[in-house]
């Protein structure tokens, strides 16, 4: 998986695209901890709107994220999520640990 | 219970396998004529399942991993994926949400998940034999007429 990440005054955006399985999640989940050990962001948001697959290794992600913001005493939202990794997400649990919105409507 | 159509795939417990388990889950389950959740939520069910047989049933070789696919009468798809692999020791263990062998890496959550996105579920597992887990969903479907078995 290639994504994009955008930093802006300590806010760390990074795009997640593609599918986010066990096979993925290694990659990802380090190429998301290295962007956060790098930039030190106080915010950081996880947009999922180019996501179009997610398992539970997707949740594994999450947790990894949002212990690494907690350490910096920054602040993790999950953005643009799609109802299959929605679905998969709140099974979990796991939006009374982070804030999560939905996907983005078409203008 | 008699199945009206059936195809059964055998492949190495390699994690770029799972994509490959799903996607032939999604074409088998077509003719069930789908919607877009209920394909979500097998394809989300049988990557877990698979995940697992990869992930534990073999943590330290490359072993082979069975999928077989089902469709039973008014319109259910079974999913069964079957290892030979380590087995669990505990399966009642297992079951609870949070819990793994499997390292920072992996959430806990991948029973939970086929439980809760499945109508039916059931492990059998022998250690050092293998486990075998079957799911059963009914498609609602969009109401147009598919493939007839």
């Amino acid at each position: 998986m290639n994504f994009t990440s955008l930093l802006q005054e300590k806010r760390l955006t990074i795009l997640l695209s593609g599918e986010i399985d066990h096979h993925a999640a290694k990659e990802i989940m380090e190429a998301v901890s290295a962007k956060i050990n790098v930039y030190l962001p106080q915010y950081c948001e996880l947009d999922f709107g180019g996501v179009s697959f997610m398992d539970s290794s997707g949740i594994a992600l999450v947790i990894h994220t949002l212990r690494a913001m907690n350490q910096l005493g920054g602040k993790l939202r999950l953005t643009n999520v799609p109802p299959q990794p929605r679905k998969v997400l709140l099974a979990s649990g796991i939006q009374k640990l982070v804030a999560m919105s939905q996907e983005r409507s078409p203008a | 219970m008699k199945h009206e159509n059936e195809a059964v795939v055998r492949f190495p417990s390699l994690s770029c396998n799972e994509a490959f388990a799903r996607s032939v889950t999604a074409a088998f389950a077509a003719q069930m004529d789908p919607t877009l959740d209920e394909l979500g939520d097998v394809r989300t069910a049988v990557s877990e399942a698979v995940t697992n047989a990869i992930v534990h049933a073999y943590p330290d070789r490359i072993g082979t991993v069975l999928l077989r696919l089902r469709r039973l009468p008014g319109n259910v798809l079974e999913i069964t994926v079957k290892d030979a692999g380590s087995g669990i020791a505990d399966v009642a263990q297992a079951r609870q949400p949070m819990f793994t062998t499997g390292g920072a890496d992996r959430s806990g959550m991948g029973l939970t998940i086929m439980e809760s996105f499945m109508n039916s579920l059931s492990l059998r597992s022998q250690p050092g034999r293998g486990t075998t887990v079957r799911m059963r969903k009914k498609l609602i479907g969009r109401g147009e007429t598919a493939c007839k078995p």
